[in-house]
């Protein structure tokens, strides 16, 4: 069979169109009047936490820990919950999973460029477009946790570690070596800070490549990119871990498990995966990307149904080991999840969107192939991680003062729209094809 | 050229041979053949050659299908084991879980799905193309295992006759070339296989195994040429 070598526009543009804005605006607009009614019909409906100090008596604060005489985590000095609380955590988690998702643009272009892939090298622009939108992110997270950090973390309350307060805790007084502001600010700084002049530096490589290139030494930037990313790899599978510790499991400030650093940065891949994927065949189906074809889907599909598999085994590993084990200090993350009536059923949509969805709807070489199904799926598992992190976030934030409803859904829509707008904004710069990528032969010509 | 048996028994089967060098042009002899209404029985090549199934029209394997349908079977008999064992047989309380306890099953669950999927696939791939011991295997050519391309094509499943079949071939880039006498060989031959050659039987073997205990009979690849 003779592969025809096929002639494709490499200088095609993204036309940020007036259509593409409206749309994107659309969904903000949404966001913003979801947003607005969930927000009424908390504060109408937030009469029953005022003054309800100490409400928190779930079942978890009985197990939480029998060494200290001071009682449980939450016990005597709870912070009443208000409608307030709940707009920061809303904040926190969408913060959290989309400086997560942006991330994942500058990762997945490293392990490309690591393992010298050519197939993906024509859709380099997507994931560079996707990890412009992390520096919004970045400031999103920074602010949110300038403003609220006293209602998101209880480690931060100072009277925890005074021996004399009634409020000293053991358990975490002994953890102060780590949890304590300025060790926890300078590390959330330098992973923020890295990754985001990583994400300028790869920037700059492609811009140097795009407009400068040095005829002589046409494969320069590529093997600086591949140091780079070497590089870049060792520092975020390290960061990834030390950041899911800080900003969520933190949380549970008594609780660990030694799974999570894995389990966040699963989520956040799976869900960046998807979001290449979607933006792929958004692309395609406004007429952009002509070289795409069902090999390049077929491989990206396999991305999202492998990792969906990979982040499966990595929550259930983290589930079973606690289950089997049944220590109550570890046991009470998920009986604070599993035995509530408002976050019992987000474990299994969690699992169902997350594992059951992507497992059946992509299992077939054909569905990998078909936009549709792919479309379907992606937006599924982009929900579905949102969802995981919210079932993170909130159980130990706001107990059994959360929910689920209009705000949080707005919340999320407004993130969205932003992410789209910046992915959209950014993929107009530059041409939509790196026609100097050493390898982009390859990917043109990808056929499987 | 002329390696054509004389005393050919009804069941016997005659095959035509395209030999080629290159994997580029068998590919494009494959096409060129195929375009000519020829059925190719099948290709023999040293070395997988991307792109060949698709030139020969092979159907879609439904291997993937037999996979589902063992790790399926892997995984139902997996909950069936564990439950029967640690539900109904011999219970016994561990970790103050109920018996029939879903999550501790689970990773022997996952586990049986992945050995049945595998041995099912494997004994899947061994039975449909006939892999058993003492299969007689019918090579065409050995040049097919060393470094030539071998088309074969049935005769008795083709229409066309034997000549046109032979023309096609030599204009389809088959391999030439001149040996020290000054001779040419064009790569293009007939081949044959007796009735006895093409019979293989597990059940023989076995039975000349039982009565006659490893010998070189059963042991040796019937290969003459």
């Amino acid at each position: 069979m003779a592969h025809h070598a096929e002639h494709f526009d490499l200088d095609e543009k993204f036309d940020f169109s007036s259509a593409v804005k409206k749309k994107i605006f659309t969904i903000l607009i949404l966001g913003l009047v979801f947003a607005v009614i969930g927000l009424i019909m908390l504060i109408m409906g937030g009469n029953d936490s005022h003054g309800a100090h100490g409400l928190n008596g779930m079942a978890s604060d009985a197990l939480a820990y029998s060494g200290g005489a001071a009682g449980t985590e939450h016990g005597g000095h709870a912070h009443a919950v208000t409608w307030v609380t709940r707009v920061k955590v809303n904040f926190w988690i969408n913060s959290v999973y989309f400086v997560g998702l942006s991330l994942i643009g500058a990762f997945f272009i490293a392990i490309q460029y690591v393992a010298m892939a050519g197939w993906s090298a024509g859709l380099r622009r997507i994931p560079e477009a996707i990890f412009k939108f992390l520096p919004f992110a970045a400031v999103m997270l920074v602010i949110t946790f300038a403003v609220s950090y006293h209602d998101i973390f209880h480690w931060t309350d100072s009277s925890l570690y005074d021996k004399n307060s009634p409020n000293f805790d053991a358990i975490i007084a002994g953890k102060a070596g780590f949890l304590n502001m300025p060790f926890y600010i300078t590390r959330s700084v330098i992973y923020l800070g890295v990754w985001i002049l990583f994400t300028f530096l790869m920037q700059k490589q492609f811009n140097k490549e795009e407009y400068n290139l040095d005829p002589s030494k046409p494969n320069k930037q590529f093997f600086t990119l591949v140091k780079m990313s070497a590089g870049f790899i060792v520092f975020f599978g390290l960061s990834t871990s030390m950041a899911a510790w800080d900003w969520v499991m933190s949380i549970d400030t008594h609780w660990f498990s030694t799974m999570f650093g894995w389990y966040n940065f699963a989520s956040w891949w799976v869900g960046g995966l998807a979001t290449i994927t979607l933006t792929v065949v958004y692309l395609k189906e406004a007429g952009y990307l002509k070289f795409v074809n069902e090999a390049h889907l077929h491989d990206l599909g396999k991305f999202v149904f492998g990792f969906s598999i990979f982040w499966t085994y990595i929550w259930f590993s983290q589930f079973l080991l606690i289950y089997y084990a049944n220590i109550s200090e570890e046991t009470v993350y998920f009986i604070d999840r599993l035995s509530s009536d408002k976050y019992a059923k987000f474990i299994f949509i969690n699992l169902i969107f997350n594992f059951i969805f992507p497992f059946f709807g992509l299992m077939t070489r054909d569905a990998k192939r078909k936009m549709r199904i792919l479309k379907l799926v992606c937006i599924a598992v982009i929900i579905g991680h949102w969802l995981d992190f919210y079932q993170m976030i909130m159980p130990g934030t706001l107990k059994d003062q959360g929910g689920f409803g209009f705000f949080e859904i707005g919340i999320f829509l407004i993130f969205a729209a932003s992410f789209a707008y910046v992915i959209a904004m950014n993929l107009a710069k530059l041409p939509l094809i790196p026609k100097n990528h050493p390898l982009i032969k390859e990917s043109l010509n990808h056929h499987h | 050229m002329s390696n054509q048996h004389q005393h050919a028994a009804e069941t016997d089967k005659h095959y035509l041979l395209g030999i080629y060098n290159d994997e580029d042009v068998l590919l494009e002899a494959v096409e060129h053949v195929r375009g000519k209404g020829v059925k190719i029985y099948e290709v023999f090549t040293p070395y997988p050659i991307h792109g060949l199934e698709h030139a020969l029209g092979y159907d879609r394997s439904f291997m993937p299908r037999a996979a589902f349908g063992f790790g399926a079977l892997g995984n139902l008999c997996a909950i069936a084991m564990q439950s029967l064992i640690m539900g109904v047989d011999w219970p016994m309380i561990i970790g103050g879980k109920s018996f029939i306890a879903i999550p501790n099953f689970i990773p022997v669950i996952f586990e049986c799905t992945v050995l049945f999927a595998a041995f099912g696939m494997v004994g899947t791939f061994l039975a449909t193309n006939s892999l058993y011991p003492h299969k007689v295997p019918r090579i065409f050519d050995r040049r097919s295992t060393d470094d030539k391309h071998v088309m074969a094509i049935d005769l008795a499943k083709n229409t066309l006759s034997e000549a046109d079949i032979r023309s096609i071939l030599l204009e389809s880039g088959v391999e030439r070339h001149t040996d020290a006498n000054g001779v040419e060989h064009v790569g293009v031959k007939q081949r044959n296989f007796t009735d006895e050659e093409n019979k293989g039987s597990f059940i023989r073997y076995l039975a000349d195994l039982i009565a006659n205990g490893v010998t070189s009979s059963n042991r040796a690849l019937k290969t003459s040429n």
